[in-house]
């Protein structure tokens, strides 16, 4: 056994361009593997799947270790029901059914135009960064709208962001984790107080935002105090542009790998979303969530304490053999492709249709042009971050200029 | 052997969701000969259960509901005409007309039709109506548009439920009656159907239990104007829905030989059907509603259920089945699973919830509204339903599925108190209802004589 344990391999930077193999290692040293640190690490699709839909396994960080004194509440992602269900509910309330259905369905007109200004801004280019350019400027532009964020503060919560994105990061504990765990608490403060600060502003002047909408609700049952505003508008803010970016870039990264699948989704655009399906099976954004048994559990034949971190490696999940044929191909046509992209269970992902339509969007106006261009660094320099993988660059070669 | 399997005659009787899935999947498995489809209503499959909620709001119209075909099944589609028998040695389908389909492998797919008010002069005044086509629909839909005074529906199980929920959602005066103690209590049994009970009349239903409708009463011109009923009262109603649950339709098998009955005709885990004398059939193959089959996780007694997921399940194992040699063949062993939507609640089960002798709350609670309700049986749980958790539903199927302990292990962080106290389930007798069980278990054998029936005429 080496002395690294599997899951500072998978965490490890050097091996962010490709967890896969350690992934498959993952499966083949069994469903529930216990880690030096007394951790669990879960790598199969069924015992995942099980794990997340367990009423037992908390969401919730504050059962594993006592948060520090004035840490803010965890967002609804990291809260267990009954709590999770009230705030996701009043979040839901401007967002989608069964209160505002068609909410984000009728954006798409407004995501393609967002797309289409974006790509029209890079007509004459022979080199572009996917990444920067294009993957994520979409989703942030269009988050900020449906929140009700000027677009133009992006750099000021791009820092607040990172910082909880690092501090949120799945990793072994070690002595970096309290300073960064303290940075992403104090992000969190002055982001919430930031985002409160904007929903104010709209306080008896509703804009048509999901900012406005909140704390416009005329229903006093249904309004989110202000620390569960703050916490949850920095969750959609964060949520809404760090994983969508992931998507969209991971897609031209895929496709651009993969010319026959490409050529395949330019003839047939109308299997898109199912390539998007795809996608988010065989490189989702979001590699993995933790979990912690609230009391001692047994699962596929392992003693899980009460207590004891239980990190689920959702990407790895999406690629075992005994549920999904061919696991590493990509395969846009897939039959019964039930991925774990989106996650499972009461956590399923709250921003999916949002994701769903943007990916669809973006990659729908960017495959007629993808025709000629290539790859100029393959793998690409990824992101730190090992939950939220993704390329930090993709900077690709259009060759020829496309056409109006 | 497998090549000729997928060569050949095959016939489907039965034109909607499980024929028309078994024809797809047909297809699907490399099936290559001639197929025929036939079915008595004149339209193309469609889809059920809008029927009793989207139509009747008026929020799509009924012929609007059709089935997407997910490829062509390349059949060829007799619709609007009745299979009136079954001739099992010379392997031919009787049609109405008197033409007979040769086949080398049938599947018999005709589902269960709404069971009628039983007087018949009753039954025809205008303004009563059952449920279960696309033209019930659309006839009680517009029905329901004209604002009535007053709508009575008989029969508190489902479809009686959604109905008395689109009518209050519409703004209409609704009464249920129901010979139980409570709506949805042969379904779910007693904690649930007082919860069922308690949505009806908080959302202004006139819920009356435990009282049966012994007459229909019309005007001089043949119109509906009410009902009496078993306590001596009287229901003025001028649109009425008998919701008496459903009958299977097999009639057109009485001559054939097989274990046919009002329960459905029997078949094996690989959906071959039997012979009166149980003796499996190699070339009569059977899936959905009208099917009784064994289930291994309940004892295996042949089950019947009306259930949109069995339909589908099912089929596509006996599409399997159908053009398989015998090692290869699939046994059918999904759950049953099913939903309803009323009153503006989710409604979501899986398992059989009437094999239970107790009943625990695991999560939620009634007063919320919110609930995980999970059913076992002799120590085992069995089924689960969920009211607005339909989310959570696959950890108990697991538990089902795995044959886990009853009452579930602690733990769950919504868990509540009531956890710790099962109280008895509550399923009564059938027998005792004006709505028929959505889903039973109707024993071992399928050779019962309860299964054979007279053809009526």
């Amino acid at each position: 056994m080496a002395a690294e344990t599997l899951l500072e391999r998978i965490t490890d930077y050097a091996n962010r361009s490709d967890p896969y193999p350690l992934y498959a290692e993952l499966r083949e040293a069994g469903r529930v593997v216990r880690q030096e640190d007394g951790s669990y690490l879960v790598g199969t699709y069924h015992e995942i799947s099980a794990l997340l839909h367990d009423p037992r396994f908390s969401a919730d960080p504050r059962n594993l270790t006592a948060p520090p004194e004035g840490a803010p509440k965890p967002p609804f992602l990291r809260l267990d029901d009954p709590e999770h269900h009230r705030l996701r509910t009043l979040a839901m309330r401007p967002f989608g059914p069964p209160h505002s259905p068609g909410r984000i369905d009728a954006m798409r007109g407004e995501i393609t135009e967002v797309t289409d200004e974006l790509l029209d801004g890079l007509r004459d280019r022979a080199q572009i960064d996917v990444v920067d350019d294009f993957a994520y400027p979409l989703p942030v532009t269009v988050i900020c709208r449906l929140l009700g964020v000027p677009r133009e503060d992006e750099p000021l919560f791009r820092e607040w962001s990172n910082a909880i994105v690092a501090s949120a990061d799945v990793r072994p504990e070690d002595k970096d984790s309290i300073e960064q765990d303290r940075a992403g608490d104090q992000a969190r403060i002055e982001m919430g107080q930031y985002l409160v600060n904007l929903a104010e502003q709209r306080r008896g002047h509703p804009t048509g935002d999901m900012l406005s909408a909140f704390v416009n609700e005329p229903d006093p049952a249904m309004l989110l105090t202000r620390e569960e505003l703050a916490e949850t508008a920095v969750l959609l803010l964060i949520a809404g542009h760090e994983t969508t970016v992931n998507l969209i870039a991971n897609g031209v990264l895929t496709l651009l790998r993969r010319p026959d699948q490409l050529d395949r989704l330019r003839r047939e655009p109308d299997l898109l979303p199912r390539a998007v399906e795809e996608l988010l099976r065989y490189e989702p954004p979001v590699h993995m969530r933790e979990r912690i048994p609230l009391a001692d559990v047994e699962i596929a034949g392992t003693s899980i304490a009460k207590g004891t971190s239980t990190v689920l490696a959702l990407a790895s999940g999406n690629r075992d053999p005994k549920r999904f044929h061919e696991p590493d191909r990509f395969d846009p046509t897939r039959p019964d492709n039930e991925h774990l992209g989106f996650g499972s269970g009461i956590h399923l992902c709250y921003g999916a249709p949002l994701a769903r339509v943007e990916a669809q969007a973006a990659l729908g106006a960017l495959i007629p042009h993808l025709g000629t261009a290539y790859l100029l660094q393959d793998p690409p320099p990824y992101r730190y971050a090992a939950m939220l993988r993704g390329p930090r660059h993709l900077p690709i070669e259009m060759q020829q200029p496309w056409p109006c | 052997m497998a090549g000729d399997r997928r060569d050949g005659r095959i016939v489907i009787v039965g034109a909607s969701l499980a024929g028309l899935r078994a024809a797809e999947a047909l297809r699907e498995e490399g099936f290559t000969g001639s197929l025929t489809v036939v079915g008595d209503e004149p339209y193309p499959p469609y889809d059920r259960p809008p029927l009793s909620k989207q139509v009747l709001l008026g929020h799509v119209a009924a012929d609007t509901t059709g089935l997407p075909m997910r490829r062509d099944p390349d059949a060829d589609w007799r619709l609007g005409v009745r299979a009136t028998g079954l001739d099992p040695v010379d392997k031919r389908v009787v049609l109405a007309e008197g033409e007979s389909l040769p086949y080398d492998r049938l599947l018999v797919a005709t589902g269960t039709r709404a069971r009628p008010w039983p007087n018949p002069r009753e039954a025809a005044l205008d303004g009563v109506f059952t449920l279960r086509t696309r033209d019930d629909a659309a006839g009680l839909a517009e029905r329901l548009a004209a604002g009535p005074q007053r709508v009575l529906v008989i029969g508190g199980g489902f479809t009686g439920s959604e109905i008395a929920s689109a009518c209050r959602e519409r703004g209409l005066e609704v009464t249920v009656t129901e010979r139980g103690p409570a709506p949805l209590v042969g379904a779910l049994g007693g904690t649930l159907s007082k919860l069922a009970a308690a949505m009806h009349r908080n959302n202004g239903v006139d819920l009356r239990c435990g009282v049966t409708v012994t007459a229909l009463r019309g005007d001089g011109n043949g119109r509906l104007t009410g009902a009496d009923l078993s306590d001596g009262s009287r229901v003025e109603a001028d649109v009425c829905v008998a919701a008496l649950g459903a009958v299977r339709n097999v009639e057109w098998l009485a001559e054939a030989g097989l274990a046919a009955g009002p329960r459905g005709l029997a078949c094996d885990a690989g959906c071959r059907a039997f012979d009166m004398y149980g003796i499996v059939t190699d070339d009569v193959f059977v899936a959905g509603d009208v099917s009784r089959f064994p289930h291994p996780l309940f004892e295996y007694q042949l089950l019947s259920l009306e259930h949109w997921g069995n339909a589908v399940a099912q089929a596509e194992v006996a599409a399997h089945n159908m053009v398989s040699a015998g090692p290869l063949r699939r046994p059918h062993l999904a759950l049953p699973t099913f939903w309803s939507t009323q009153f503006g609640l989710n409604i979501k089960a899986v398992g059989v919830p009437t094999l239970s002798d107790h009943v625990v709350i695991a999560q939620g609670s009634l007063e919320e509204r919110r609930v995980v309700m999970v059913y076992g049986y002799r120590g085992r749980v069995t089924a689960a339903v969920t009211v607005d958790m339909a989310k959570s539903l696959p950890y108990y199927q697991h538990l089902i599925e795995t044959a886990a302990p009853f009452p579930p292990v602690p733990g769950a962080a919504d868990r509540p108190i009531a956890a710790e106290i099962p109280v008895p389930s509550d399923v009564p007798d059938p027998k005792g209802l004006s709505h028929g069980p959505t889903v039973a278990l109707t024993g071992h054998l399928p050779d019962r004589r309860l299964t054979v029936v007279q053809p009526t005429s």
